[in-house]
């Protein structure tokens, strides 16, 4: 099960980490959906994008620019949050959706957990693989936090100061008239 | 001074929610100490050797009577009946409970105030010019864009996981006020020859274990593009600073690692696209802003007081204060008055519950009902009738507020030390208050003048010894043994400079013995009306060095039981300091 769109639905993709005996270049990838690490795509990039569904994560070391021309070929681009404290995966967020436009399913995966899910759907994600060992209708719970927010980000293009009207100093504006 | 709106409100309350969740899902178990610790570090709240200690945020550290009040109630109710004031502009409370912090922040709340991100590897508190509004030599007033900052640092999704702390100062006046050379990013908002304000921008300053001095990435950003400027600063530390060593961590490593130019080519790169984008601020946001922060009522009035001469004439001790707490206001027959947290003997930053609210009556009555809390640890009344100084003084100097030694010798600033912190090597206040008490004699330290010491228990520098013009460091040589490096010629303002160590270390009572000689130097060589640290600039560490290392100290070294054992009950008045 994963959240998706702020609802936990089936999930039927299989995320494939290489063990240490496997390299990028010979492993060989399971039939069905299957989200590969970014060196297996460089690698098998001719075979895989044969297929009607494929998907691919991102270590958060890496770099989204090396999917550049590919991106509209992945049905879903994942980032592995090795430890939930590692912010780069939110900065790899921002790039690929406000620079490289990609517009699919941009899934969270690895230690994702309930109090990192607000800041996370900020910056676009709009899929979580939450922690196996916790509930996922609390983590859920996460999405909901704050209902208004201060700046731009991907879920709000303007900061909150160009989308309403905020009242100044009421004395100040006693004083003026 | 700002006012949330509903906005504000909304926000800090649903924090408020939030966090009380958290501690209840830390407290049935849900959440190991391990998650937990991110979360409580982003709201502020620390394990400390005792007990939990909450460092609450005092946004560019203005805050008003009501507020004062509030961290006076929470002394009493949930504390040990104190407070601590700290370099950062904030409080802290020493000895709370886990359970009860989520009712802390909703007290606070109540009062528009927050613990958010006061710690954790995020965007901190914003610091800035403690005499911002009132101070003669302002060029731009910065608090509208503290403010404003404020608002876009809070909860920004982005860097809410940084690879280590951020510290952003800003300063308005030609002088700086703010150290804005010890931080991440230090801002210095200015007009450029048009008359157009904007930011002079610094990055990759800091203290700590590699002290340096930030560096220029950007002469003036004009101010429509500062949060956009500071997005792409931050965004490029997000992703490219090392997150593999917690003491190469900060921006300043980064900086250096890449040097400032390719730095700034990276940031400039990043920022072509956010430039004019929907981050622009407006001139109506900012305006919007700035009417929190206009003139308060002034009367009109002049310079000249004859009572004030009078009374200067019979009394010495008020004289002494108004030559030392008294700075000139910008506007006539007003004055900025500092109220000492440094009387010697006691624990630098610490105010009793009732201090403040004798303080938060004292700022209603005499200075519109705000305060401002000074990175030097002391508290600020920005705008006092000068007719009103003696009565002020009068009833300050019961509560021993009004030691006459801002900016002297005894104006220390002191990490907590060996006692309270597993960091320090060597023990900190009783260092503080042996060489205050050493040097209490206010006709000497009028006599030497401006001076900075500052001392910290350990290389991590909470007591920012780097810039101290006399900097005091604990080192450990073997087995628990304290000892102490001196280091000369540190300084904050616009010549800021980190101090050098002058030689081997002392044992903690040749200490006083060592300030002495120094200061020894500087009286045998000055010049006219010269101070401490330009005659260090002038003659540089050598006669200094020379003069401490000459003979050799005879005073007598404590005999202590057994030194692996801290006694901080010995100190009436436990303390703590921003450590991380």
């Amino acid at each position: 099960m994963i959240i998706k769109n702020k609802k936990i639905i089936a999930d039927d993709w299989i995320v494939l980490r290489l063990n240490e005996l496997e390299s990028a270049e010979n492993v060989t990838v399971p039939e069905g959906k299957v989200i590969v690490p970014l060196p297996v795509w460089l690698q098998q990039r001719d075979a895989l994008q044969q297929r009607a569904e494929i998907g691919v994560w991102l270590a958060s070391a890496e770099r989204p620019e090396d999917l550049k021309g590919d991106i509209q070929k992945f049905s879903v681009i994942a980032v592995d949050f090795e430890k939930f404290s590692d912010g780069r995966g939110d900065s790899i967020a921002c790039n690929l959706r406000a620079r490289f436009g990609y517009t699919g399913e941009w899934r969270a995966i690895g230690d994702v957990l309930r109090d990192q899910l607000f800041y996370m759907q900020r910056v676009g994600f709009d899929a979580f693989a939450i922690r196996p060992d916790r509930n996922i209708e609390d983590a859920l719970k996460g999405l909901t936090d704050f209902s208004e927010v201060y700046q731009t980000s991907f879920d709000h293009k303007l900061p909150l100061f160009r989308r309403v009207q905020r009242k100044g100093n009421p004395v100040a504006d006693m004083v003026n008239e | 001074m700002y006012r949330y709106d509903e906005y504000d409100q909304q926000i800090v309350d649903e924090r408020v929610k939030q966090y009380r969740d958290q501690v209840q899902r830390r407290l049935s178990g849900e959440l190991t100490e391990e998650e937990f610790l991110p979360l409580r570090l982003q709201n502020g709240l620390y394990m400390q050797i005792h007990a939990y200690m909450l460092r609450i945020a005092v946004p560019y550290g203005l805050i008003s009577s009501k507020q004062m009040r509030m961290f006076a109630h929470i002394a009493r109710k949930y504390d040990r009946n104190y407070g601590h004031f700290t370099t950062r502009q904030n409080i802290q409370f020493n000895w709370l409970k886990l359970e009860d912090t989520p009712d802390i922040l909703a007290d606070l709340a109540s009062v528009e105030m927050h613990a958010i991100q006061t710690s954790g590897n995020c965007v901190r508190n914003i610091t800035s010019d403690e005499f911002a509004g009132v101070a003669q030599d302002e060029v731009v007033d910065p608090r509208p864009y503290a403010e404003i900052l404020r608002q876009w640092s809070t909860f920004h999704p982005e860097f809410a996981y940084l690879p280590r702390k951020f510290k952003i100062a800003i300063s308005g006046g030609k002088e700086d006020r703010a150290a804005v050379y010890a931080h991440d990013i230090g801002l210095s908002v200015t007009k450029n020859a048009q008359g157009g304000i904007g930011f002079r921008v610094l990055v990759g300053g800091g203290l700590g274990r590699t002290p340096i001095i930030g560096s220029e990435i950007c002469e003036f950003v004009p101010w429509q593009h500062i949060l956009t400027y500071v997005e792409s600063i931050l965004r490029i530390y997000n992703q490219y600073g090392r997150r593999d060593n917690k003491y190469k961590a900060r921006i300043k490593i980064l900086v250096k690692a890449l040097g400032i130019d390719e730095f700034k080519r990276q940031v400039e790169a990043d920022w072509a696209d956010l430039k004019d984008g929907p981050g622009t601020l407006t001139s109506e946001e900012v305006n919007r802003v700035a009417t929190f922060f206009t003139d308060p009522d002034y009367e009109k009035l002049t310079d000249h007081d004859s009572q004030l001469n009078e009374f200067k004439a019979d009394s010495r001790s008020f004289s002494n204060w108004m030559l030392r707490n008294v700075k000139a206001h910008r506007v006539p027959g007003y004055a900025i008055v500092v109220l000492s947290l440094k009387k010697p003997g006691s624990v630098p930053g610490d105010a009793t519950a009732e201090q403040m609210e004798v303080i938060a009556d004292l700022a209603e009555r005499y200075s519109f009902g705000e305060l401002r809390i000074t990175h030097k640890q002391n508290l600020v009344l920005a705008d006092v009738r000068q007719k009103d100084l003696i009565r002020l003084w009068q009833e300050a100097t019961a509560q021993e507020l009004t030691a006459p030694n801002i900016g002297l010798l005894t104006d220390i600033i002191s990490c907590p030390g060996a006692e309270f912190c597993t960091l320090a090597n060597a023990r900190s206040i009783p260092l503080a208050q042996l060489i205050a008490e050493r040097f209490e004699d206010l006709d000497f330290q009028h006599d030497i003048g401006e001076i900075s010491l500052n001392i910290s228990g350990c290389v991590n520098a909470c007591g920012q010894h780097h810039i101290g013009n006399i900097g005091i460091t604990g080192v450990e040589k073997k087995d628990h043994d304290e000892w102490y490096q001196v280091s000369l010629g540190g300084a904050e303002g616009n010549l800021s400079s980190i101090g050098k160590i002058i030689g081997p270390s002392f044992t903690f009572n040749q200490v006083p013995e060592v300030i002495d000689r120094l200061l020894q130097v500087y009286l045998r060589e000055r010049l006219e009306a010269e101070s401490f640290i330009d005659t260090v600039r002038r003659i540089g560490h050598v006669p200094f060095k020379e003069h401490v290392y000459a003979t050799d100290f005879t005073v007598a070294e404590e005999e202590i039981a057994d030194k692996h054992v801290v006694v901080p009950a010995q100190y009436s008045v436990p303390y703590y300091s921003p450590r991380f």
